[in-house]
C-alpha cells in the first residue's frame, strides 16, 4: 500500500513534469522532457552508477562519523556536567557557521578526495544528532530515575541502563533528520572541488550544456537520498520495536 | 510462595524538620513513625504532602528541606533498605517482564551468572499470577498485569521496608481488590507505608491508618482496624471503619 502510494506520487510528478514541458515548450537545454532524461540515464548508466557509489560512500561515512561524534558529545554532556558548559558553545557555533562557507576551506585542507566530502557530511549532521540525543538524555522519566535511585544504582549504571535506552527514540529522530541532510553535505563538497561523485557529474554536465545528463544525475541523487532515508528509518524501527508509532486514529 | 529469611522488621521514624515547597511550608516538625513489620496507611487531601513525606523517607529530592532526619529502630540508616512502588508501574519498555523484575541486580551490576536470581524472579512472577509472561514485553500487558509485574519487581528487591505511593489507583475496582489481596499476602511481615486516596483500600490493608491534613501538615490519632489484612471488603466492620475514615477525610479537606 505504502509502495503503491509512493509509485502514484512518482508517476504524478513525472506526468506533471511532462505537462510543463509541453505547455511551456521549453528548450531541451532548459528543461529536458522525462523521456530525454531517461535516455540520458540509460546511455550514461555506467558513469552514473560509479559516481553514485562514491557519493553514497561519502554520505554513509559522514553519517557514521557524525553519529559517533554526536553521540559521544551528547553522552559527555550528559555524564560530565562541566562538559556541557564547554561543549554547548562549540555545538552552537558548529550550527551557526554555514557549512557552505566552510566547504572551500575543507577542500583546501583535506584535498579534492573523499575526506573533505565526508567531513562536510559529518559537520552537517553533527548538530542534529547531538542536539536530539542530548535532549533525550536530559528528559528521562523522573519516576525511572527515582526507582533507579532506590535500587542503589550508581551514576554510570543509571546512564547506561536507564538514560541511554530511554533516549534512543530521541537519537533515532536525530538520525532521521541527519540522514535527510547528509547528502547535502556530500554534494556541496563535490561542487566546491572534486573529480568524482554525483555533484561533480552535475557540474560537469551543466558546463557542457548536457542538461539531460545533469537531470539524470539529479534523479539518481534523489533516489539515493530517498532510498537511504527509508533504509535507515526501517532499521531504526526494527531496532526500537518498543517505541510505538502514533496510533493511526491520531495520524 | 518465595520465602524470605532476610526480613527482621524494624520501625522507621521521620522527623520531617521543615519542608517548603513552592513557597509554602508543608511540614514543620512533623513526626511520623512506621511500626516495624506492620502496614501503615497515609491518607489526606491532594497536595497535603503525602508523597513528599514518602520521598523524604526514600531520600529523594523534595523541595527545600531543613533538618529532616530519618531513623530506624535498629540504628542503621534506611538507605538501601527501602523499596519503592509508585502509582505508575515504571516498567522499562525496552526490557521484557523478567528483565524488569531483575532490574535492581542489573542496575547494581551484581556479579554471577544469575541462575538463582532468574529462578527467583520466575517464582515471584508465578506468585503474582504472571506465570508464562516472563518473556512478554510490557506494552503487551494490561494495566493490572503491569502493576503485578511492578509488585514482583518490588518483591525481588527483598527490602524490609516497602513504600507505596497510590500503587493501585489507576486500576479498575475488581483488579484493584485482587492486587490488594496479593500485596497484603506478599508484603506480610515487612514495614510498609501505603499512601492512598482510597479509604476502603486503607481499611482493607492498613494496621495503622493516619489522615494527614492542614498546612503545615499534622497527623491525627491513627485508626487501628481489628483483624488481619487483607480484610473482606463486604465485612460490616470494614464498612463501618470506612465510614469513620471517610468522615475524618471530609473534615480534613475542610
Amino acid at each position: 500500500m505504502k509502495l503503491a502510494r509512493g509509485l502514484v506520487v512518482l508517476v504524478g510528478l513525472i506526468v506533471l513534469w511532462q505537462v510543463v514541458v509541453w505547455l511551456t515548450e521549453a528548450k531541451p537545454w532548459m528543461l529536458p522532457a522525462p523521456a530525454a532524461v531517461a535516455r540520458a540515464w540509460v546511455s550514461h548508466s555506467g558513469a552514473l552508477l560509479s559516481h553514485a557509489t562514491l557519493t553514497a560512500a561519502e554520505i554513509l561515512l559522514g553519517l557514521l562519523a557524525g553519529t559517533v561524534l554526536g553521540s559521544a558529545s551528547a553522552l559527555c554532556m550528559a555524564y560530565f556536567r562541566p562538559a556541557r558548559r564547554w561543549l554547548m558553545p562549540v555545538l552552537v557555533v558548529s550550527q551557526a557557521i554555514p557549512v557552505f562557507a566552510l566547504a572551500p576551506l575543507l577542500v583546501l585542507w583535506l584535498g579534492y578526495g573523499m575526506a573533505s566530502k565526508v567531513a562536510m557530511a559529518t559537520l552537517i549532521i553533527y548538530f542534529p544528532v547531538t542536539a536530539a540525543f542530548h535532549d533525550g538524555l536530559r528528559r528521562t522519566e523522573p519516576g525511572w530515575l527515582d526507582l533507579a535511585r532506590t535500587m542503589n544504582a550508581g551514576r554510570w549504571a543509571v546512564l547506561r541502563h536507564v538514560r541511554v535506552p530511554a533516549a534512543l527514540p530521541a537519537l533515532a529522530s536525530g538520525l532521521r533528520v541527519a540522514t535527510a541532510v547528509a547528502p547535502i553535505g556530500a554534494v556541496i563538497g563535490e561542487w566546491v572541488g572534486s573529480s568524482a561523485g554525483l555533484g561533480f557529474m552535475m557540474l560537469h554536465a551543466n558546463a557542457r550544456m548536457q542538461v539531460d545528463v545533469m537531470f539524470a544525475a539529479l534523479v539518481t541523487l534523489a533516489a539515493l537520498a530517498v532510498g537511504l532515508y527509508f533504509a535507515i528509518d526501517t532499521l531504526l524501527r526494527r531496532a526500537l520495536p518498543w517505541q510505538p508509532d502514533t496510533s493511526p486514529a491520531i495520524d | 510462595m518465595v520465602s524470605f529469611d532476610s526480613i527482621s522488621p524494624f520501625s522507621v521514624s521521620v522527623d520531617a524538620g521543615s519542608v517548603e515547597f513552592g513557597g509554602m511550608t508543608l511540614f514543620a516538625d512533623l513526626d511520623f513513625t512506621l511500626a516495624g513489620g506492620h502496614t501503615t496507611c497515609l491518607l489526606g487531601p491532594s497536595g497535603v504532602g503525602k508523597s513528599t513525606l514518602l520521598r523524604l523517607l526514600l531520600g529523594l529530592e523534595t523541595g527545600t528541606t531543613n533538618g529532616s532526619v530519618v531513623t530506624c529502630s535498629d540504628g542503621k540508616p534506611l538507605a538501601g533498605r527501602a523499596a519503592l512502588m509508585a502509582q505508575r508501574d515504571l516498567l522499562f519498555p525496552w526490557l521484557n517482564v523478567a528483565e524488569n523484575v531483575l532490574l535492581g541486580s542489573r542496575l547494581r551490576g551484581e556479579a554471577g551468572d544469575g541462575t538463582d536470581r532468574r529462578a527467583r524472579a520466575r517464582q515471584l512472577l508465578a506468585d503474582v499470577g504472571l506465570d508464562g509472561w516472563a518473556e512478554a514485553m510490557p506494552d503487551t500487558l494490561s494495566g493490572g498485569m503491569r502493576q503485578r509485574a511492578a509488585l514482583a519487581r518490588t518483591l525481588m528487591e527483598d527490602r524490609p521496608v516497602v513504600l507505596m505511593d497510590e500503587p493501585f489507583s489507576g486500576l479498575d475496582v475488581v483488579t484493584r481488590l485482587r492486587l490488594q489481596n496479593l500485596a497484603a499476602e506478599t508484603l506480610r511481615g515487612r514495614t510498609v507505608l501505603l499512601v492512598t486516596h482510597d479509604p476502603l483500600e486503607a481499611i482493607r490493608l492498613g494496621e495503622r491508618i493516619h489522615v494527614m491534613a492542614g498546612r503545615p501538615a499534622r497527623l491525627d490519632e491513627p485508626l487501628e482496624p481489628a483483624g488481619r489484612p487483607p480484610r473482606d471488603a463486604a465485612d460490616p466492620a470494614v464498612l463501618e471503619a470506612q465510614a469513620v475514615l471517610l468522615r475524618r477525610l471530609t473534615e480534613a479537606a475542610r
